[in-house]
């Protein structure tokens, strides 16, 4: 990745198109997920609403915050992050499930 | 990495000698991104477990918002995190004039944002429906707790646009005297990754929100 020999610390500039190209990707996903909500889907409704907010947050965090342009450290973070809070779904689960 | 870190006195042309850590403000401010996943989050918690206690209430609530201003909605703060994106990445290209009408542009969608929030509150408030309202307490208690979340996690959020857009004010001000430039860009992009949480934590809501019923 291009630096342009200025002093930057740990960032590369990302090309604009990359943007446009994410944000043409969520608003697609979004006339998805809309779409699909009018069909008959009884069990899996929750779930495919939830399985394409993943895939729309996946893109905002890895482009949008440049996690995907970052060192590794910070995807490391936000892993870390988030099995706590898996973990945090978890017990709070058994809890409810079990009590 | 951690010597690259070290103060570089590059303003030092500018009078300022005040230290500059570019990675030091990145961490923290992802540092400070995590607690406020983790206070939404335990609200996300609430409503997956009432979600399963409540299912059919929550159906027939869900159906009662409406898909169209929530899909605006989240197209709005979609389009604003694209334009957020944008200044950061004109600015780091030293373009500041366009980097401050992107930045412009991000607070009209906020305000977009905040002006279809509204209409939506207000129309649920006209027909009687809010927290402990004559109307609301004769619902089903699963539809109560289902509005309970709702006006707790959309005004959670909609604070979050307040206080975002604020911020972005701030940047633009910064921008603006160019003591947030090229060189010294840390200021808008933490305030981007602030706005993009906005935006990340819109795009959760919204499906569990608008699209269950």
């Amino acid at each position: 990745m291009q630096t342009e020999g200025k002093p930057q610390f740990d960032h590369a500039l990302v090309p604009y198109g990359v943007y446009f190209k994410v944000w043409g990707a969520l608003v697609l996903l979004t006339v998805l997920t809309v779409s699909v909500s009018y069909l008959d889907m009884k069990h899996v409704r929750v779930l495919t609403a939830l399985l394409i907010a993943t895939f729309k947050g996946s893109l905002v965090v890895l482009y949008f915050m440049h996690i995907r342009f970052e060192e590794r450290m910070y995807a490391y973070m936000i892993m870390v992050v988030l099995a706590t809070y898996a973990i945090f779904i978890g017990l709070t689960f058994v809890d409810y499930w079990y009590r | 990495m951690i010597n690259d870190t070290a103060a570089k006195p590059h303003d030092a042309h500018r009078g300022h000698t005040v230290h500059y850590d570019p990675v030091a403000g990145k961490i923290g401010m992802w540092l400070f991104l995590f607690t406020e996943v983790l206070l939404f989050g335990t609200l996300f918690i609430a409503f997956a477990v009432y979600l399963q206690k409540y299912h059919f209430e929550f159906r027939e609530a869900s159906g009662h918002l409406d898909k169209v201003m929530g899909a605006a909605n989240t197209v709005i703060l979609l389009t604003s995190s694209l334009t957020m994106a944008l200044s950061i990445a004109v600015l780091e290209r030293a373009k500041k004039r366009l980097s401050l009408l992107l930045l412009t542009i991000t607070i009209l969608f906020a305000l977009a944002f905040l002006g279809i929030k509204s209409v939506e509150w207000g129309a649920k408030f006209a027909h009687d429906l809010y927290p402990k309202s004559a109307t609301m307490l004769q619902k089903p208690v699963g539809e109560q707790v289902f509005y309970g979340l709702y006006f707790t996690m959309t005004g959670l959020h909609a604070l979050h646009v307040i206080i975002g857009a604020g911020i972005i004010m701030i940047a633009m001000v910064l921008v603006k005297k160019e003591r947030t430039h090229a060189e010294r860009i840390n200021f808008l992009q933490n305030t981007g990754l602030y706005w993009h949480l906005v935006d990340l934590v819109w795009i959760l809501l919204f499906p569990l929100f608008y699209l269950i019923g």
